[in-house]
């Protein structure tokens, strides 16, 4: 980066002889953006790439712990583990799956209530007041608390016994008091609420920036013409946003779909089954049970799935945008 | 298989980045350098004391003291239990482990199998002072039957039935002898209105959980794998033993719904050690935590956990912590004068107050404790009443299939469910299935 700028700087003064040192040195010209671009492309390829590569390897080896010593000479396993993850009537294949429709309702349920709540403080915190900077910075606490702090919390906030969200219920009368909040069927509800709890930030922050870009004189000709805030809201905010928020649901979506630290730090090791999110499942499966090949078979469908539901998105979307 | 070979060549130079990167090398120092050819041992210690820190504290002057002795270096380093499968298991697989580990005695044979460790075979078994030195039971832990270990025990560990002194004289219950007897004595001390409960149970730990899944089902000389390694977790014993256990919950209602969430063995015993409960299973190391939760020796006695009347008298799964050396460690004869060190009478004389733990050699006292009584249950328990956990390379599969199993279905009936034998025996067939799909 500051190898470009150097060079460009001097070129307005001297521009001939610049140029002609170029033109003298073609394999310099014609090499300096692969050089630069180089420990990107190399960072890329240790970080992302290859381990991609190697993970669906994995997927067709059997590498249990008869030979993760000597792993390159796993024996082959064909579609094998591809067939164990797949078959729903055995209790891999079920397992995956039950995991797999956890998953969807706790992705759709946390995106959408992390939508609403994000768009709700951002609408609301557009109108100038006193304290309004305040207000915003406490709204992006979530967003800054290392992910690892705000989970442990809730978990200690969700003990049956001493956590304070039975207690706060109990004093208004809401429950007596007993409710077990991380094991049993209210493992989910925890789970989105904290996993939405940390991501409807995000939301407001986004939405908050995209509605700084909307043009003031929009709003002010709609309420001379008597639009409400509502009619305002459906027909300049929402569709001015239309961008923001396509890139936001879908970035939400991804990142709730493979959540890990939210099921690992709330629930431990022992996850409930109503909480039992996929990433969190093939985590188990390779690590509990030493069975590689299976979890990273597990992995690549999690991975065809994700790519198919971004593509049909991005299809959708975008024949809709052009439509509009 | 040009492509197998390519991928496998990229993803180990990936894999060595990446490890390298997580600073998994520190065994690199131990290869020769240094001064004058003076030798390093790296060496993983699980956690055994109250805190990392404090692990250092307690192994350090030991350790110094073998390196006056032979001139050979340890290099230490202290690992958690969350972290100690996945560090070894990333050991495995990158070559880049340390000399000497410490593992979970119950993970040897899944260890074993994947063929990373120095098998103890004559003439290593020589170097460490030979079989005989080790209790027999202790020496089993080590690896699969009829195999030479790939381990060898190090601390000794075993259940023990804990109960409050002052509560048993004021219900004028005797220490209970029988499963039977230990259910009666739990109802007549669980006073829900008092919010006191006769027993506290790990209910929500799926290694404690599984722990006891194997223990009863022994009292009902139940296996849990066949002659051929095969699991067989629906045997009508094995589903028993699960219910009876289970039971203390749902049917006797002498533990607290609550201890499902109870994620590990610490929650149950500072409930012991609180009073709230009058009961509590534990391994012997738990003295130190009762202690520091405020119970003072004295006031606590042990019996073996009882079995029911008829059944067989297991009291415990043989626990503890065993002693591997990596297979490709550079310094084998450095490695094995290290464990034969670390196995002598005199470090495990040392060791054993610290780290509360059971001799594991034949004829040694337990020094853990100074009541003499407590440390001859938990002896005779260890020595006698206890079994090892199944010596299958599936044994890792079997404790987290049955261990989560038992969490769901103590969850089912915390949250007001309930389990019947049918519901059992699905569960463990669904676990079984596992097993027999992931080997």
């Amino acid at each position: 980066m500051s190898v470009a700028t150097e060079t460009a700087a001097p070129a307005p003064a001297k521009p001939a002889r610049n140029r002609s040192r170029l033109e003298h040195r073609p394999g310099l010209n014609r090499w300096l953006p692969y050089a630069l671009l180089a420990p990107a492309v190399l960072l890329e390829l240790f970080i992302h790439i290859i381990p991609m590569l190697v993970g669906i390897w994995m997927s067709f080896v059997k590498l249990t712990k008869f030979f993760i010593a000597n792993w390159s000479a796993a024996p082959s396993a064909g579609l094998g583990n591809y067939k164990v993850a797949l078959d729903f009537n055995n209790a891999v294949g079920e397992g995956l799956l039950k995991s797999f429709g956890v998953t969807v309702a706790f992705s759709l349920i946390t995106v959408a209530f992390s939508w609403v709540l994000g768009m709700a403080a951002a609408v609301a915190l557009q109108p100038e007041f006193r304290g309004r900077g305040l207000v915003r910075t406490l709204f992006l606490v979530p967003y800054a608390l290392p992910a690892y702090a705000g989970i442990l919390t809730w978990n200690f906030m969700l003990q049956r016994d001493t956590g304070a969200v039975n207690h706060v219920l109990e004093q208004l009368h809401l429950s007596d008091g007993d409710t077990f909040w991380l094991i049993g069927g209210n493992a989910l509800i925890s789970l989105i609420t904290v996993a939405g709890w940390k991501l409807w930030t995000f939301a407001f922050l986004t939405l908050m920036a995209g509605m700084q870009s909307i043009p003031r004189d929009l709003y002010e000709a709609a309420s001379v013409d008597g639009a409400g805030n509502i009619r305002q809201w459906r027909n300049i905010t929402l569709p001015s946003l239309r961008p923001v928020n396509l890139v936001l649901v879908l970035v939400l979506f991804l990142w709730t779909f493979s959540d890990f630290n939210t099921p690992y730090v709330l629930f431990g090791t022992a996850q409930p089954p109503a909480g039992d999110l996929i990433t969190f499942h093939i985590y188990n499966a390779s690590f509990l049970t030493w069975n590689f090949g299976t979890g990273a078979a597990m992995s690549v469908l999690l991975l065809i799935f994700l790519m198919i539901v971004t593509g049909a998105y991005l299809l959708v979307t975008g024949r809709r945008s052009r439509r509009a | 298989m040009r492509l197998r070979s390519l991928v496998a060549a990229v993803a180990a130079t990936a894999l060595g980045i990446s490890l390298a990167a997580c600073g998994g090398g520190d065994s690199d120092d131990s290869s020769g350098g240094g001064s004058g050819g003076d030798q390093t041992l790296t060496y993983w210690a699980s956690n055994q004391g109250t805190s990392l820190d404090n692990d250092k504290e307690v192994l350090s002057p030991v350790l110094e003291k073998f390196t006056k002795d032979t001139g050979i270096k340890v290099n230490l380093e202290v690992i958690g239990w969350n972290d100690l499968q996945t560090r070894i298991q990333t050991a495995i697989t990158s070559g880049q482990a340390p000399d000497v580990v410490n593992i979970g005695n119950t993970w040897a044979a899944s260890l074993q199998a994947t063929d990373a460790f120095l098998p103890f075979d004559g003439d290593a078994m020589k170097a460490i002072g030979g079989k005989d030195k080790f209790v027999p039971t202790a020496l089993a832990t080590g690896g699969k039957e009829g195999t030479d270990p790939t381990s060898v025990p190090l601390y000794g560990l075993a259940y023990g039935l804990y109960y409050n002194k002052a509560m048993f004289a004021a219900a004028g219950l005797q220490p209970p002898k029988t499963w039977e007897e230990m259910v009666a004595a739990a109802k007549k001390l669980t006073v829900p209105a008092k919010n006191q409960w006769g027993m506290a149970l790990a209910a929500g730990s799926y290694t404690e959980n599984v722990h006891f899944a194997f223990i009863n089902a022994a009292q009902n000389k139940a296996d849990w794998f066949n002659a051929d390694g095969k699991p067989t977790f629906t045997g009508d014993g094995n589903v028993q033993g699960v219910l009876r256990y289970l039971d203390l919950m749902q049917k006797d209602k002498v533990a607290n719904p609550s201890n499902a969430q109870y994620d590990n063995g610490t929650k149950s015993v500072n409930d012991f050690a609180t009073k709230k409960v009058a009961m509590v299973i534990n391994q012997n190391n738990a003295d130190s935590s009762i202690v520091a939760n405020g119970m003072k020796a004295g006031e606590y006695g042990v019996v073996p956990f009882p079995a029911p009347a008829g059944g067989e008298q297991v009291a415990s799964h043989v626990a503890g912590i065993n002693l591997s050396i990596f297979k490709n460690t550079k310094h084998k004869d450095a490695a094995l004068k290290f464990v034969n060190y670390m196995t002598s009478a005199e470090t495990q004389t040392t060791l054993g107050k610290p780290f509360a733990s059971l001799p594991v050699l034949k004829d040694a006292k337990p020094v853990f404790t100074t009541d003499e009584a407590e440390a001859a249950v938990f002896q005779d328990v260890y020595n006698t009443k206890s079994k090892p956990l199944p010596l299958v390379p599936a044994e890792d599969q079997y404790e987290s299939t049955v261990g989560k199993a038992m969490n769901a279905m103590f969850a089912k009936i915390a949250t007001g469910g309930t389990v019947t034998a049918d519901d059992v025996k699905a569960a463990l067939k669904t676990a079984e299935d596992q097993v027999a799909a992931s080997s």
